[in-house]
Parts: structure tokens; C-alpha cells; sequence
């Protein structure tokens, strides 16, 4: 008994945690897997065992459409996030002398995290409409004289959207990963005779590395299940997956075919997780 | 002088730097400037130029009962969110650190799963439990929602704090007699403090936030983004860039405190 009484913090700090783990995603990842299998007749879904709900996935071209747009405006929105946070970043550890501007500018790019993130979504309708800040500028200042549809309502701004909110992902590990890099590696490669581009290409790249497959990793996955700004800025053929799991939880009515839907998500999901973790313990044990 | 061509390049690509520094500030801060400058536009539709200084937007918030009681539901989910995922991120963060146990990787992996899981998979994970088991949809249901979703910031934060903490105070606590309720509070606590208090503020700026969960979680009740997502559907109106402009402002407010949680650690 009193063994059991000088246990009881190791058993709350264990077993709180893990009881919310298993109540609140094991048994609804198991229940949403369920539901997949099921079958709908209106206006009920049936209990049922059968891949009915996948082979329309694979059959209907509308579904592979989607998903593959998804996956090309996720991968534009993780290069484009990667080709503006690296310099930064590199920016930041390499170059900036000040420790102080450093800091400011780290915060400057992070801060917009604390921002509502349907604010910034929203924010870039008002900016590229038609009737928009952008193009009524441009009027304004005599550039154009008509105003441009070409800046809303396609994937050009839903990729512009979708970086806006997600570069931090991308700066935050790529940031970390810089600083950990010994100084003095640079140094050697230098007096070496390495140029700096150089430098850059075979020593500071791979070996921030790591950095740069969680920023992709987060970035790719939240843009691939995001909903809100596509339905802001993605206009009529701007659809990803996420919004039509939504219309089949909405008025589509079709929980059963929703669910087997977020299950690909899922899928799509805890594979780019697991090949980053993979690819991480790679980094570390053959690194060193 | 002599002219050094490295000397030369290192200019040249200094200047460089600072000007795409300057450009990806703009491309952050452009956007906010504008949405809180045209809360104050006299005109209802949203294009330049300005027409004219106005507060009328302000003054019609002031009059949205709907916008209020959103905003009321926001208060009472993002605290109870917090509340609950502190609860049970900080204990998560003390298991990871100081506990080996069978399943540690996977515990860690699946607490740590909703920071890269997109929200609508755990808004509709557990929709489905609700549909289920018959639990009504309500603020309450959006809470446990959020609380899932953002325990995984909790644990981060905490446990990069915990791991830089010496792990001899804790054992000296412990050899000294006291318990592990007493090494807990008088000391692992007070040392991680700070960063249990910044997780807590970002939780309750995420919730505050949150759609994606709460879009299938909630019941009739609105949250704020909620209520603003569906004024969005009708068209966009000066009126939420009035809100938008409110909302940095409390964000801004939020960081520097965030902040200043952070310098007094370093101080010390």
C-alpha cells in the first residue's frame, strides 16, 4: 500500500497523458477507419465491412484530380517557403553582426504565428481581388488601366496564401538547424580555399540538412490538409482535398466516404512523418 | 585604399541581403498594415485609394451581439483549451523526460502527431466519436477538440525546457528527502515556470484561433473565427478588418508578454 501511495505521481504523470492519448485519438483514428468501411444509404449509413468507399476513391477521376492538385500546391508552397526562409535564416546566423537585430528579425518572422491565421488568409482575398488593394493600385498608378483578374481565385494565389501562413514552419527548424552547425567548419572550408558559394553547397546545405526536411515536412502536411484558405482565395476549381471532406461531411452527406478520404490524409501524413524520422536517426547515427 | 575584389563581392552580396531581408518583411507586414488601414477607410469596399479617416467600423462592432457573444464563447473555449492542455502537457513533458517506458517512442510520436497533423483530422476523428456515443456537439466538445489538437505545443515547449534543466537538482531534492510531489513543486516548477507560462499563452492564442477543429465541433454556439468565417461567406466587409485590427493588437500585446517571460529567464 504504501508502495502504491509513492507511486501515485509516476502513475498521474504517466497515466493522465495517456489515457487522453488513447480516449481522444487512438479509439477516434480507430473509429474515423471504421466509418470508412461503412456504407451509405440514404439517409443513413449502414454498418458494414467493404472497400466500396476506396475503390470510388481510385475510380472516380474527380478524387485523383484532387488529390494530386493538393499535393502539387503543397509541394510549391514547401519550395517556395524554402526558397525564402534558407537565405534568411542564412542571413540571420551568418551574416547578421548584430545579436540583437538577430533577434528582432527571428521574432519578426515567428510573430505572425500568434496572428489568427484566418485574418491572414483573409487578408489576401482583400488584397488580390478585382476589386482589391493590388489592383486598384495599380490603376491608381497608371500601370494598368483595367483591373486583372489573374491575381485571385487560381492556385498563383492560394500558393502566395498558403506560404504567407506557413513560412514560419519553414524558418523555425531551418533556423536551428544553422546554428547548431560548429562555426569553425565554415572557417576550415575557407581557409581551405573554398569559396562561400562553395562553402555553402558542400559543407552549410548538407549539413543543415535535417532543418530542411522538418520545415518541408511541416509545411507540405499543413498545406496538404488546409481548408480555409482555398475556400478564401481558391476559387472554382481551387478545390483541395480538405474542402471536399468537408462538402461530404456538409451537404454531400457522406460521412462514410469523408472518413475513408481522412484516412488517405492520415496516410499521406504519417508517411512523410515517418520518412523524416527516418531520415533524421540517419543524419545522427552516420553523421558523427 | 587598395581594391580588394572579396572586399567588393562581400558588399555586394551584404547589399544584396538586406535588400530580400527588407522584401520578406514587407511581404509579412504589408498585408497586416493593410487590413488595419482599411478598418479606419471611410469607404465600404476595399481599394485604393483611400477615401477618408472613419471609426464607424469600430462603432458598428460595438453594436454586433452576434460578434459578442463569439467572442465570449472564444474566452470560455481557449481557456478551458489551456487549462486542460496543460493539464496534461506538462505531465507529458515530465513522462518523456524522466520516465523509460515500453511504448515511449510511439507515446511521443502520437502526443506529438496533431502539431503536423492537419486540425481536420482530429475535427473529424472525433465528430465521428460524438455521432457515435450520441454526445450533443457544444463548446465543450470544441475544448476537448483543441486541447488534443494543441497538446503537442504544450509538450515541445515545456520538454525543451526540462532538458536543459540540470538533472542533478531534481536528485539532490530527492536525496535531501524530499518526495516527488516536493522536488516537483519546489523545484522542477519553479524552473520551468516561464516556458509552461509561454506554452500557455500560445495555447490560448491558438484556440482562440482555431477553425479547422472547431468547424466540426461545435454545435450552434460560434466562436469568434467561426463567426467571422461565415460573415466572410456573404462577402467582405470593412467590419472585419475593424476585428482583424483588434485581434493584432491583443496578439501584439500577447507576444511582448510572451517576451518578457523569456528575458526575465535569461536575466537570471
Amino acid at each position: 500500500m504504501r508502495h502504491f501511495y509513492r507511486n501515485i505521481p509516476a502513475v498521474l504523470v504517466l497515466g493522465i497523458p495517456f489515457v487522453w492519448v488513447v480516449l481522444f485519438m487512438l479509439i477516434p483514428y480507430g473509429v474515423i477507419a471504421t466509418y470508412s468501411f461503412w456504407e451509405k444509404k440514404y439517409p443513413v449509413f449502414i454498418p458494414a465491412f467493404q472497400w466500396g468507399n476506396y475503390q470510388m476513391l481510385l475510380a472516380d477521376p474527380q478524387y485523383i484530380k484532387v488529390l494530386l492538385r493538393t499535393a502539387k500546391i503543397s509541394i510549391l508552397v514547401s519550395i517556395a517557403s524554402f526558397l525564402i526562409a534558407y537565405p534568411f535564416a542564412y542571413y540571420l546566423v551568418y551574416r547578421c553582426r548584430s545579436a540583437r537585430v538577430r533577434t528582432w528579425l527571428y521574432m519578426a518572422v515567428v510573430a505572425p504565428l500568434w496572428i489568427s491565421y484566418l485574418l491572414r488568409a483573409y487578408v489576401w482575398k482583400t488584397i488580390l481581388g478585382t476589386e482589391g488593394v493590388l489592383n486598384s493600385f495599380l490603376i491608381w498608378t497608371g500601370l494598368v488601366d483595367t483591373p486583372s483578374p489573374i491575381f485571385l481565385y487560381n492556385q498563383f494565389s492560394m500558393v502566395v496564401t498558403l506560404t504567407y501562413i506557413f513560412i514560419p514552419f519553414m524558418v523555425m527548424p531551418i533556423y536551428t538547424a544553422l546554428e547548431k552547425i560548429p562555426k569553425n567548419l565554415i572557417e576550415a572550408s575557407a581557409d581551405l580555399g573554398l569559396g562561400p558559394w562553395r562553402t555553402l553547397m558542400k559543407v552549410t546545405l548538407p549539413m543543415s540538412l535535417p532543418g530542411v526536411v522538418a520545415g518541408f515536412t511541416l509545411t507540405f502536411c499543413l498545406s496538404f490538409g488546409d481548408f480555409v484558405a482555398p475556400f478564401l482565395v481558391g476559387g472554382p476549381d481551387g478545390n483541395l482535398i480538405a474542402n471536399v471532406i468537408t462538402t461530404q461531411f456538409g451537404s454531400a452527406l457522406n460521412w462514410p466516404l469523408g472518413s475513408a478520404l481522412s484516412i488517405v490524409m492520415l496516410i499521406v501524413v504519417l508517411t512523410i512523418i515517418s520518412l523524416s524520422d527516418r531520415f533524421e536517426r540517419r543524419g545522427t547515427a552516420g553523421g558523427h | 585604399m587598395t581594391a580588394n575584389p572579396y572586399q567588393a563581392s562581400r558588399y555586394a552580396a551584404d547589399a544584396a541581403f538586406m535588400t530580400f531581408i527588407a522584401a520578406v518583411m514587407a511581404f509579412l507586414y504589408v498585408p497586416i498594415w493593410v487590413l488595419i488601414a482599411f478598418s479606419f477607410n471611410s469607404s465600404r469596399s476595399l481599394s485604393w485609394p483611400p477615401t477618408g479617416f472613419t471609426l464607424d467600423w469600430y462603432a458598428k462592432l460595438a453594436t454586433n451581439d452576434g460578434l459578442h457573444a463569439a467572442i465570449r464563447n472564444s474566452f470560455y473555449v481557449a481557456t478551458g483549451a489551456t487549462i486542460l492542455t496543460l493539464l496534461i502537457g506538462v505531465p507529458a513533458a515530465l513522462a518523456i523526460h524522466k520516465f523509460d517506458f515500453p511504448g515511449k517512442t510511439l507515446f511521443r510520436r502520437l502526443i506529438l502527431l496533431p502539431i503536423t497533423l492537419p486540425g481536420i483530422v482530429t475535427g473529424i476523428s472525433m465528430l465521428n466519436v460524438s455521432k457515435l456515443i450520441n454526445v450533443p456537439l457544444s463548446l465543450e466538445t470544441v475544448i476537448a477538440g483543441h486541447a488534443t489538437a494543441l497538446i503537442g505545443v504544450v509538450v515541445t515547449q515545456v520538454y525543451a525546457r526540462l532538458q536543459r534543466l540540470p538533472g542533478s537538482l531534481d536528485e539532490a531534492a530527492l536525496d535531501l528527502g524530499a518526495g516527488p510531489w516536493r522536488s516537483f513543486f519546489d523545484i522542477t516548477l519553479p524552473n520551468i515556470r516561464s516556458a509552461i507560462i509561454s506554452a500557455g499563452l500560445l495555447s490560448f492564442v491558438l484556440s482562440f484561433d482555431e477553425i479547422p477543429v472547431t468547424y466540426f465541433l461545435t454545435g450552434r454556439d460560434n466562436t469568434l473565427p467561426m463567426y467571422i468565417y461565415s460573415t466572410l461567406r456573404r462577402g467582405i466587409t470593412p467590419e472585419i478588418n475593424a476585428v482583424g485590427t483588434i485581434i493584432v493588437l491583443i496578439s501584439f500585446v500577447l507576444i511582448c508578454i510572451s517576451v518578457m517571460g523569456t528575458k526575465e529567464r535569461d536575466q537570471k
